[in-house]
């Protein structure tokens, strides 16, 4: 048998008992494996999923106890992408903090970057002075990655349960929104757009057009998603009554977001703790009742089109004005222009502080090395990210970087429901099931 | 001189720092160390004042659990002596007037100044029902870094207080698998105490070199 081996396993640690046998898998048959097994009459049998597995969303691993196919116990390992984003964050001013958590979850940006600039703004005391136009501008990029969340979750729990269609479809339409988010950002991912007193620039010339080009062919794309998929007898073999998680249990796990909709309870932060003046937006929270993937597979798809909706009210309100508090001892100086070698400082500004005003240069000197000084308290504030409740924990000492800065992540948490949808199902229903929870490995782990 | 930039007014109100109590922009006086803040007098205002009189009557024994009653920027924060968490969290999540059902986050703080109480824990909870948010901060000596766990109230705390003792030590009595879960199994110390280097090497760049973020000039 050449592909499964019992040689002494560097990982496999000491304790197990001598008659414990290891079988390293990597490809072959498994009738191969299964045979083996049985022949040691082993009953119970320990399988390590992951942490490089294709249908793991990264790094997660699963390490599953089976009897047969049956998964009697389920137990969730991460950490693997720990990066140190919080504890970077307290050596950094708290502007240079957003370039971190903007990597947090790499999936959703926007939502780190709001949470934490909104929580610095609190810490601060100028909520109230940030301009409509910025605040408008958050909500509109938020959604936008709402859905690009949404569809990559499509995509990839798509792929995993077989539907390699679902896959293209998918990240083609998520295409769309990256080369928005690039026309007005300058990057696909990692965008550090959403500072502290607002955003870093305005939408260029032809970024509203390009979002209602948008606008008029996603609500068609979902359509396609629901022809496709949603009466599709295979996709809802692989989803009806899988992963069953009740609201009781969703809420003692703290799993929140389209899980707890799926569940049955309209919890949405943007409508009970409405912040950017989300209460002044029409749209609806869609939520299931039967708590399991395939009413999460619905509620994810209602809240892309809930997502439009409240796009195009955004474009409607756009109106002419400032993007950043005008606070000028909070807004960053530099004033970003399109240069011959992409976007930089303009040379207006450069002119302006390097020829003209000796206050101007000791001014930007000392926002951008040192940064502003934030009065010491904490402060808690949650967004409803595509995943759920994510908040921002930040401290001040006073000082001008930030003390502590903590992600409540809802991927982290919402994994602690891993056990609860897995265990008692059977093996080839864990994909399903931790792909409908849309972990992303990056905001898990920070 | 001043480095106020043209255009500004100089008579409009500053917002980097002077509404604080200190009135200190320079960062050079004493600072005052977050989680050492006095009591609010009553009325906290909104719905707090509410909250903790319905605590007090679901919790006879509340004012000697809790330390202090801090109400700062529209956030209520109770502190809670450690030996007291459990019960006050279980009324905290049981009571019809308070039905704080979720616990939203679980963070650790490290103030290595503040003495016999360096590690504290600060616990976001979120009432459903009434629709309301209270935080709970806990402290703990850094000598006996030891608190009780809350997840046979809110299970969702097990990853969350396994993190905070993975970065920062505090040990959580009576959780049911007290293990890291963000560093390796065999991690020595606990990174993301004020004490534990960030770490980092020089990174050249044209020649010159730039020192790594904790070697560099720092401000405050």
């Amino acid at each position: 048998m050449p592909d499964t081996t019992t040689t002494a396993d560097p990982y496999a640690g000491t304790a197990s008992a001598a008659d414990d046998r290891i079988y390293t898998v990597s490809g072959g048959d498994w009738d191969d494996v299964i045979s083996d097994v049985h022949e040691h009459n082993a009953e119970r049998v320990v399988v390590n999923m992951g942490p490089q597995h294709p249908s793991t969303h990264g790094v997660l691993r699963l390490v599953l106890e089976l009897e047969g196919e049956t998964v009697t116990q389920a137990r969730v390992v991460v950490g693997y992408l720990h990066t140190g984003i919080e504890k970077n964050c307290e050596y950094r001013s708290f502007t240079q903090a957003v370039t971190f958590l903007t990597r947090a979850d790499y999936l959703s940006p926007f939502f780190t970057e709001t949470a934490y600039a909104m929580a610095v703004e609190k810490l601060l005391g100028i909520t109230e002075q940030v301009p409509v136009r910025a605040q408008v501008i958050r909500v509109m990029m938020m959604e936008l990655n709402r859905i690009s969340s949404h569809l990559v979750w499509l995509a990839t729990g798509g792929m995993e349960v077989g539907a390699l269609s679902a896959m293209l479809y998918g990240f083609r339409e998520r295409e769309t929104i990256l080369d928005i988010f690039e026309m007005i950002t300058g990057l696909r991912m990692n965008h550090a757009y959403v500072r502290p007193g607002g955003v870093i620039q305005d939408l260029p010339p032809g970024a509203v057009e390009k979002i209602r080009e948008f606008l008029a062919i996603m609500p068609k794309k979902v359509d396609e998603y629901h022809n496709l998929l949603t009466g599709q007898p295979i996709w809802l073999k692989r989803l009806q009554g899988v992963g069953y998680l009740d609201l009781t249990g969703a809420v003692a796990l703290g799993a929140s977001g389209p899980i707890m909709r799926a569940a049955g309870y309209p919890w949405d932060i943007r409508k009970t703790q409405p912040y950017l003046g989300y209460e002044t937006y029409d749209f609806d929270v869609p939520t299931q009742p039967d708590g399991d993937c395939f009413a999460r597979y619905l509620v994810r798809l209602d809240e892309m089109r809930e997502s439009l909706k409240i796009i195009e009210q955004c474009l409607d309100r756009l109106r002419p004005g400032p993007v950043m508090v005008e606070d000028k001892k909070i807004a960053w100086p530099a004033q970003l222009a399109l240069g011959g070698d992409g976007m930089g400082n303009s040379l207006d500004h450069i002119r302006h502080i390097m020829a003209t005003s000796m206050e101007a240069l000791i001014h930007h000197f000392k926002l951008v090395t040192e940064g502003f000084h934030v009065p010491p308290g904490q402060v808690y504030v949650p967004v409803e990210s595509p995943r759920g409740e994510l908040g921002a924990h930040v401290v001040s000492d006073g000082g001008t970087k930030p003390y502590r800065v903590h992600l409540r992540e809802p991927s982290f948490v919402n994994l602690q429901a891993v056990a609860a949808v897995c265990e008692g199902g059977l093996i080839a229903d864990v994909i399903a099931a931790v792909a409908s929870l849309d972990p992303v490995m990056g905001g898990c782990d920070r | 001189m001043s480095d106020q930039p043209a255009g500004q007014p100089s008579g409009a109100p500053q917002m980097s720092g002077v509404q604080a109590e200190t009135g200190d922009t320079t960062s050079s006086g004493e600072l005052v160390p977050a989680g050492r803040r006095p009591s609010t007098p009553r009325p906290y205002g909104g719905y707090f004042d509410h909250v903790a009189d319905a605590l007090a009557r679901a919790y006879p024994e509340l004012s000697a659990a809790v330390e202090r009653t801090v109400v700062d920027r529209g956030e209520l924060t109770l502190h809670v002596r450690r030996e007291q968490l459990r019960d006050v969290a279980q009324q905290l999540r049981d009571d019809a007037e308070l039905r704080f059902e979720l616990l939203s986050s679980v963070s650790g703080v490290h103030y290595p100044m503040d003495t016999d109480a360096q590690l504290h824990v600060v616990y976001e909870l979120t009432s459903m029902t009434h629709n309301r948010r209270v935080r709970l901060e806990v402290s703990a000596p850094d000598a006996d870094p030891h608190m009780p766990s809350v997840v046979s109230v809110w299970p969702t705390a097990d990853f969350q207080e396994r993190e905070i003792w993975d970065l920062f030590g505090v040990v959580f009595d009576g959780h049911p698998a007290l293990t890291r879960i963000m560093m390796p199994d065999d991690w020595p110390g606990h990174p993301q105490r004020k004490d534990y280097p960030l770490g980092g090497i020089p990174v050249e760049y044209k020649g010159a070199s730039v020192p790594p973020p904790e070697e560099r000039r720092q401000y405050a």
